[in-house]
């Protein structure tokens, strides 16, 4: 009795260990192939950066880049930021009127787009619109040997095809995100004044005396991150697509994604580092907003 | 195990390519297992060899495309290993690659393809690029309308032929083709065979042709090399089970030589059956029964 007591103890605690095993195991991988892929990541972009500076991207190569990234995603950054705009004003309307502070609306609208949702919303529309297509391209390209091809006859893929990317992402977000964020104004000024009858003139004046120029800064500032972000993760995934019809639409997949868990990240890390800057240089003026 | 060596017996100072103790792996897979070749100049040479067997890797190897995981691959006695990414870049000029389904770029047009080399090398675009360019197209039978196309607007034989137009556009050394034929009607694949003949006599290219397709090996090598899958090798093989003329097939000695060259199965079909653990049982009439039964309801 005694040892078929001992036995089955064992065996549980056999089964708890062996369990317990597995899970690190599972978890050990993980770990190991996230520092892979950010070590891999981290090569890639110093070889990116290496060929920018080295060399000049091959005419003919730039165009086409600037042309899909900045034109062809203006209308889609200009339509949602006037939607975003006008949702905020919703949004916001009813809680601030119950505080009694429905004139303070343009300052609230205007500083949250410049600061926050016109730039995460143009680096949202950027990734997947422009990201998921350029892994989707290059991914395409390594499947059928093109990138072999551009090996074979002497150009080499990261110059041909990453850095007038990277130069097209992180040269035109910032006029994307400046796009959002007037589109934006433009749909919440709309909201506020038209709609709910907010004095036109209070809502001016509050949006500029609330609203100032390091505001702005942060909006363009971060914008460049999340711009290079895009161009760094969906080049990537798409050089390491798997075979076939499923590994290029992972590489899509994963470069969307991927680019948007790093933008919200870094959009914390930028938040903080720019904070401490602007509390360095300006340490006497907190918000204007309280 | 290996039949004849008719080339490596070649001074090595005439070799355009050499390659010594060639291994790739990736992780614990072993594709390529010491492989030593040395190939001559204004040779053609076809390596044969079933699916999986490394042959399409042996070939990017030679050029770099993939770099050994041991061993070494001499260009004209220069070390592959030791040169820098602009040097590899330079020496890349001197090669020719066609790829399996001819890999031209889809967002280019065909004139933008074949002139890719030139431009890539610095040869400005002009009259004497597009005199060039028209030159190769004629060469391997093209109208130059076809300049204007996307490659997704030409048949694979057309594309075939535009990747051979692209690879010898810069009048290369060395060429390499992955399955020149493979895909193709007989006519066009004798098409693509005679284009590789003529290319090997008008500039006196090096040729090395991967293929599946023996009456394409017999027709346009002077020596044939046989590769083996690394992993059904006995211990001590060589992954190289022939080295010699197509001449010399039918009569080597190694019975998986005269088997891959006549095409037959032989004991391969239950080799497979047993390795993939195929269930004898037939489940045919099972199956026709429950569809019955749920048509019925």
């Amino acid at each position: 009795m005694g040892t078929t007591r001992k036995t089955g103890r064992d065996s549980l605690a056999g089964r708890m260990s062996d369990g317990f095993g597995k899970v690190a195991n599972a978890w050990g991988s993980v770990v190991i192939q996230g520092i892979n892929t950010l070590g891999d990541i981290s090569l890639f972009s110093c070889r990116m950066l290496m060929w920018m500076v080295s060399s000049r991207p091959r005419s003919g190569t730039l165009m086409p880049n600037f042309y899909a990234v900045g034109v062809l995603s203006l209308p889609v950054v200009a339509l949602t930021g006037t939607f975003i705009g006008m949702v905020l004003a919703l949004q916001s309307y009813h809680q601030f009127k119950t505080m009694g502070l429905e004139s303070k609306l343009g300052a609230v609208i205007t500083m949250s787009l410049v600061r926050e949702l016109g730039p995460v919303l143009a680096a949202t529309m950027l990734a997947g619109r422009v990201g998921s297509a350029m892994a989707a391209v290059i991914g395409t390209m390594r499947v059928t040997e093109q990138i072999d091809a551009l090996v074979a006859m002497g150009a080499n893929p990261i110059h041909y095809l990453v850095v007038p990317r990277f130069l097209a992402c992180v040269l035109l977000i910032p006029a994307l995100t400046i796009m959002a964020d007037f589109m934006g104004i433009v749909g919440g000024y709309f909201f506020s004044v038209i709609v709910f009858g907010i004095d036109h003139a209070q809502y001016l004046k509050n949006s500029r005396d609330f609203v100032g120029g390091f505001d702005f800064f942060t909006g363009i500032f971060k914008s460049v991150f999340f711009g290079a972000i895009i161009a760094i993760v969906s080049c990537y995934r798409g050089f390491h697509c798997q075979a076939g019809a499923e590994g290029v639409g992972r590489a899509a997949t994963s470069a969307f994604v991927e680019s948007f868990v790093m933008i919200l990240a870094f959009d914390i890390v930028l938040n903080m580092f720019l904070d401490g800057v602007h509390s360095t240089f300006w340490p006497t003026s907190g918000s204007k907003l309280l | 195990m290996v039949t004849t060596v008719i080339s490596k017996s070649l001074p090595s100072d005439t070799a355009i390519i050499q390659t010594q103790g060639l291994s790739i792996r990736f992780g614990r897979q072993i594709v390529l297992h010491q492989i030593d070749l040395s190939i001559p100049r204004g040779q053609t040479v076809a390596i044969i060899g079933e699916s999986g067997c490394g042959k399409t890797m042996l070939l990017k190897s030679l050029v770099g495309l993939l770099p050994a995981t041991e061993g070494t691959v001499r260009f004209d006695g220069c070390d592959l290993k030791s040169l820098s990414e602009a040097e590899l870049t330079k020496l890349r000029r001197r090669f020719g690659f066609v790829f399996q389904n001819a890999a031209l770029f889809d967002s280019m047009s065909i004139q933008q393809n074949i002139a890719f080399p030139l431009d890539q090398h610095g040869v400005p675009p002009g009259a004497t690029a597009q005199t060039l360019i028209e030159q190769r197209l004629m060469e391997v039978g093209l109208p130059t309308s076809v300049l204007s196309k996307r490659p997704s607007q030409l048949s694979g034989g057309m594309r075939k032929r535009v990747g051979l137009a692209r690879a010898l556009i810069l009048q290369p050394e060395l060429l390499l083709y992955d399955e020149p034929t493979t895909g193709l009607d007989p006519i066009m694949s004798d098409v693509i065979n005679e284009l590789i003949l003529r290319s090997q006599r008008r500039y006196s290219v090096t040729s090395i042709v991967v293929t599946h397709d023996m009456h394409s090996a017999r027709k346009i090598a002077d020596r044939v090399i046989m590769l083996y899958p690394y992993s059904r090798l006995l211990p001590g093989e060589s992954q190289v089970l022939f080295d010699g003329p197509p001449e010399g097939l039918e009569e080597s000695k190694d019975r998986r030589v005269r088997q891959f060259v006549r095409g037959e199965a032989g004991e391969r079909l239950m080799e497979l059956l047993s390795s993939s653990n195929v269930s004898h049982v037939d489940e045919t009439p099972r199956l026709h029964d429950t569809i019955a039964r749920r048509e019925a309801e």
